[in-house]
């Protein structure tokens, strides 16, 4: 069980998906205006996250490699729409508040990132918990920032009054400027992190090295990973 | 049925008032990354709109005359994520062979876009707003236009602010997301319009 405390440990630390990797961030801005639901989008993600690199991992050696992605969004599409069923089902109030972010999980580059970059060549138990790691990493970042934006935007959290009565809410940070507004924050804080860290000479690689930079290079996230990527070389 | 002042007022609202990516954060991986340069940023923007308009119409047909008649709509989300991936592809092997002179143009930019969240966000905000395949068409060319406005506009300030002098931890991706702010705070003026 040592393996799976470490996975645990790096998805939610070391390698956080959102802090660290900057992984993801279309739902990590859109759905947080409120703490409740970038804790709810978490959560949704996180399960799907958990259950497709359980199946992946245990698939692994069935999917041949050059129809893998392809094999992986029907994995995941397929947890997606299980979950949004789920959602209508139970949590209504949650599925209208999300929307349509919720199928759009699919397209999440953590979830299709992670199949490609551990569950694909690592066995089941490591794999759930690597899921797991990451998805606790995003929900933990994501219902951070929710708060932060919610106590600035409303002067609530969780939609309990927190502030004195006096307090007028900035309401730009619940909107969607806000979004960009902290995002922009937050990577200033990454730069100065990796700035001083280069000073006394800490490798901070790993600090923002998702997609956040550059589409065009981003080949080894599974952002930009050209669907048939093998067939594509053999023609060449 | 839909007139022309509906499908007008979609135009509008898509385009710019709901702005794709400064109101609904969709396609925000290729608005951040390819926008240094106005001209990559206009060649993005032109496969984004090709490639939403006709996957709005595929995917709108195919949710009438296959899933409702099946009643099988809760496959939408898979069903549509493999027809935009296979028919990015097939887009791409078409270009290819009949038109390479625009093939070269946006070759690059095509499979970049089969993971852009927007494609698949428009195919499914057209399901889900009840829209029918004329309407969705509509929609899925005025988003791609919304986003080509922005991604051109985000292109040509980055390119101005290249070589200002900035606080060495907001170079690069702070910068910028800060201009998107600024930008989205001005796209907010846009919801007086309708």
């Amino acid at each position: 069980m040592n393996k799976a405390g470490e996975r645990l440990y790096n998805g939610l630390i070391k390698e956080n998906p959102t802090f660290v990797l900057m992984l993801g961030m279309c739902p990590t801005l859109a759905v947080t205006g409120s703490a409740m639901n970038g804790l709810g989008m978490g959560l949704t993600t996180a399960a799907v996250l958990a259950m497709s690199n359980l199946i992946i991992s245990l698939l692994r050696k069935i999917i041949p490699n050059r129809v893998r992605i392809p094999a992986f969004i029907v994995i995941i599409a397929s947890f997606v729409t299980v979950v949004q069923l789920l959602l209508k089902a139970y949590l209504p109030s949650l599925n209208d508040a999300l929307g349509m972010y919720i199928p759009l999980i699919v397209v999440n580059c953590i979830i299709l990132g992670r199949a490609e970059a551990y569950a694909y060549s690592n066995p089941p138990i490591p794999a759930l918990f690597d899921g797991i790691g990451m998805g606790l990493g995003f929900t933990f970042a994501l219902t951070c920032i929710g708060a932060f934006r919610e106590i600035l935007g409303a002067g609530t959290v969780f939609g309990y009054d927190l502030l004195p009565a006096g307090y007028v809410p900035i309401k730009i940070f619940s909107a969607a400027p806000g979004a960009f507004l902290v995002l922009a924050c937050l990577t200033a804080f990454q730069n100065y992190l990796k700035i001083t860290r280069a000073q006394v000479g800490k490798e901070a690689q790993k600090l923002s090295s998702g997609c956040s930079e550059d589409c065009m290079n981003c080949k080894d996230t599974g952002c930009s990973k050209r669907f048939y990527d093998d067939s594509r070389k053999e023609e060449q | 049925m839909n007139t022309v002042k509906d499908l007008l007022i979609i135009l509008v609202a898509s385009s710019l008032v709901s702005n794709v990516v400064l109101s609904q954060f969709l396609g925000l991986c290729p608005f951040l990354g390819v926008s240094k340069k106005i001209k990559t940023a206009s060649g993005m923007g032109i496969a984004v709109i090709f490639v939403i308009t006709l996957a709005s119409a595929v995917a709108g047909a195919i949710y009438e005359f296959v899933l409702k008649p099946l009643h099988v709509e809760y496959l939408q989300t898979i069903v549509f994520i493999l027809v935009i991936a296979a028919l990015v592809q097939f887009v791409e092997m078409f270009l290819k062979k009949a038109m390479p002179a625009l093939y070269q143009a946006l070759g690059v930019y095509l499979p970049l876009i089969t993971t852009n969240c927007a494609v698949l966000g428009v195919a499914i905000g057209n399901v889900q707003k009840e829209y029918d395949i004329v309407t969705g068409v509509v929609n899925g060319f005025a988003t791609a236009v919304g986003f080509t406005i922005a991604i051109v506009i985000l292109a040509g300030l980055r390119e101005k602010m290249e070589y200002n002098d900035v606080p060495e931890s907001f170079k690069g991706m702070p910068t910028v997301l800060l201009t998107a702010c600024l930008m989205a705070i001005a796209f907010c003026g846009f919801s007086g319009l309708l």
